[in-house]
């Protein structure tokens, strides 16, 4: 099976710090793959670098086969320009640790607005669709609030609503539940649970939560210092981490 | 005549009253701030009103007509200024009750803290005052205090509208006489930029050194 | 002293010049609005130069007198071609000069708007052009409205200053009316409180809106 999405040899450097090493790493149609490990080891700028907020330093990003930050001109491949990127990211949608919902709209609109102005839907489509999401994540209730009347649950769940009413088939989530109080996780957590029950989405979820992670994952990926030190199946690597790196991370994380 | 005869000659009969007025201005206007803005703060109501109303009065009506006013009307009721010290006055007067609002708003975002413990320590109101709250002020003030100066120096320009001999007054002056439009009004447009470089570096540096040592 | 009939023969003069005054100003300020947000955004371009000579222009107009680059518009462009009338010359070089003032607003506006939004917008696939306009602008417009409008009241107070470039509003009216009949008290006090009758209200109502915009957040 071809990889959906394909790293190859990526650095992302920051000033002196590198953060991600010559990494190798590919996921596949449907799969959901789990990154942990400890803050600034890389995790998030991977995300990030799918996602075109950030330009890898070296290295080759595919997604659907086809170079996501380069394009064919004239038969040379050369630095992709926005018009590249913009097609690529149709099929990638991203949840963030701070949700960003806009403080300007409503929870209807929040949900309405890329639909409507990036892929042009009408009023109604856009409205009809997006009641349909925020059904599914619970919050058909909602609908006139504005974000600044919502739970730190409640605002992540419109933001995944968001992010999925553009039908994206890669989900990237970069610790969706870290800046929550902790009753606000389950809720989050059982949204993410649903839509990992759907065969055909593919998931890249970035968390602390390690039983969660061990739930509903394929594949965990624990990232160190910008690599890749260890990947496995959860409970193969959650029970028994090969490396001392791993193995110390858990312990923390579990204590 | 050469642009730079022409920059010369602005500079030899303009620069000196234009840098008076900046001057002179600025002090007044300093002055006044202080004293307007503390007053502002008083416990006595009617000190409070007096204060307002200059405030008001002075940053309410344009500074143009302030300088008409003292130098055509005031004379009809018997008090004659020479131009140079009306534009002082008038610039003074205008920027003071602009100065005082600053000085105002910076002495009460001092936080109530530090009010408080000066008075734990026993300190009396002026030590508060002296030794604790208007240094803390001060440093808060200078960058608008700053942003003034500059536009201070930019409205002595029209202290050429009541015949002063200031730099905007010979550049008109020069223009009617050598008939040089562009060359003269470009070369008064860059001498009060490069008059108003050191100013505004001086202000930096200022804030700098007061501000050395704090967070 | 203080002529009351005179006061009185004068006022309808001064009072119909008040139409230029207050015409000159709302149309100063829509150039500077228009300009200023054009000149906030060019200031963020990624090409260097732009960048570079949108800063460096700006501060050249910021410090250096309107009174100047009135005469420099109203004297100096017919050299090149463009003669202006008092009342297009006024406007535009008030409207200029407070634009790069405007500009400086709108940058702050815009700097405060969270990063998180620049990022989500562009995750969502929103084009620049639509981030801007239904995504940051909004964000940045509600907040810097009471700012906006004190300089409005500002450019308000700056407009006798078009005198000088032979525009007769209020205040050069009071000053040929008083050249002819010897008396400039009460014109020039009339001219004074209307300046203070319409600005004072007017600030006092942006403070007004400033206080409820702050306790609404």
């Amino acid at each position: 099976m071809e990889p959906i999405v394909s790293y190859q040899d990526v650095t992302k450097t920051y000033g002196d710090l590198k953060v991600l090493q010559d990494i190798d790493f590919n996921i596949y149609p449907g799969e959901k793959v789990a990154l942990i490990g400890p803050s600034g080891s890389g995790k998030t700028t991977l995300a990030r670098l799918l996602m075109t907020l950030e330009r890898p330093d070296s290295g080759t990003i595919k997604v659907n086969g086809e170079n996501l930050w380069q394009e064919k001109v004239n038969g040379k491949l050369v630095k992709a320009k926005e018009k590249h990127l913009h097609e690529m990211r149709k099929n990638i949608g991203m949840v963030f640790q701070h949700f960003y919902l806009f403080p300007h709209m409503n929870v209807l609109n929040n949900v309405t607005e890329a639909p409507t102005t990036v892929l042009g839907l009408s009023k109604e489509e856009a409205e009809q669709q997006a009641v349909e999401m925020l059904e599914k994540v619970g919050l058909s209730d909602k609908l006139d609030d504005y974000p600044s009347q919502l739970s730190g649950g409640q605002k992540q769940r419109v933001a995944i609503a968001r992010a999925l009413v553009m039908k994206p088939n890669i989900m990237l989530f970069d610790e969706p539940t870290s800046a929550l109080d902790p009753e606000l996780v389950g809720e989050v957590l059982d949204v993410i649970k649903e839509i990992a029950s759907e065969d055909d989405m593919t998931m890249l979820l970035i968390t602390h939560e390690m039983e969660f992670a061990r739930e509903i994952a394929d594949r965990i990926a624990f990232f160190n210092d910008g690599v890749i030190a260890e990947q496995g199946e959860p409970d193969e690597l959650m029970n028994h981490p090969k490396t001392p790196r791993l193995q110390s991370f858990l312990s923390r994380v579990n204590s | 005549m050469s642009t730079f005869k022409i920059f010369v000659s602005l500079i030899k009969v303009g620069l000196k009253v234009t840098l008076e007025v900046t001057f002179f201005a600025v002090i007044l206007a300093l002055l006044l701030g202080f004293v307007f803005g503390l007053a502002r703060m008083s416990k006595f109501k009617v000190i409070r009103f007096i204060a307002g109303v200059y405030i008001e009065v002075f940053r309410g009506t344009s500074l143009l007509v302030q300088l008409f006013w003292i130098y055509f009307a005031l004379p009809i009721l018997g008090i004659r200024l020479s131009a140079l010290t009306t534009g002082i006055l008038a610039i003074g007067l205008n920027y003071g009750a602009y100065c005082s609002e600053i000085v105002r708003t910076a002495i009460q975002n001092v936080p109530t803290g530090q009010t408080e413990a000066g008075i734990a320590l026993n300190m009396t109101k002026t030590q508060r005052m002296t030794k604790i709250i208007i240094p803390q002020a001060f440093v808060m003030m200078l960058p608008n205090l700053g942003n003034q100066l500059i536009e201070l120096l930019k409205s002595t320009s029209l202290v050429s509208m009541i015949t002063l001999t200031d730099l905007t007054y010979q550049a008109n002056i020069l223009n009617s006489a050598t008939f040089e439009t562009t060359k003269v009004y470009t070369m008064l447009l860059v001498i009060y930029f490069i008059i108003a470089l050191p100013l505004s570096k001086g202000m930096k540096l200022l804030e700098a050194k007061v501000s050395e040592g704090r967070a | 002293m203080w002529n009351w009939k005179y006061a009185f023969s004068i006022l309808p003069k001064i009072l119909s010049a008040l139409k230029i005054t207050i015409g000159a100003t709302f149309v100063a300020f829509l150039l500077a609005l228009v300009l200023g947000l054009i000149l906030s955004v060019l200031v963020r371009s990624k090409v260097k130069i732009v960048s570079l000579v949108v800063r460096g222009f700006s501060q050249f107009i910021k410090t250096t007198p309107l009174l100047v680059q009135l005469y420099f518009i109203f004297y100096v462009f017919p050299k090149i071609g463009i003669s202006l009338k008092p009342f297009t010359a006024g406007v535009l070089g008030l409207g200029v000069h407070y634009s790069t003032y405007l500009s400086e607003v709108f940058r702050s506006g815009i700097e405060s708007v969270p990063a998180g939004q620049w990022e989500v917008a562009k995750a969502l696939n929103f084009s620049r052009s639509q981030t801007w306009m239904k995504i940051i602008l909004p964000q940045v417009i509600p907040p810097i409205i009471p700012v906006i409008g004190n300089y409005l009241i500002t450019m308000f107070k700056e407009t006798p200053q078009l005198s000088a470039i032979t525009l007769v509003e209020i205040l050069q009216t009071a000053k040929i009316l008083g050249a002819s009949s010897f008396r400039y008290l009460e014109g020039f006090t009339i001219v004074g409180i209307i300046f203070l009758l319409l600005s004072y209200p007017s600030s006092q109502l942006i403070k007004k809106l400033e206080s409820r915009l702050r306790t609404e957040n």
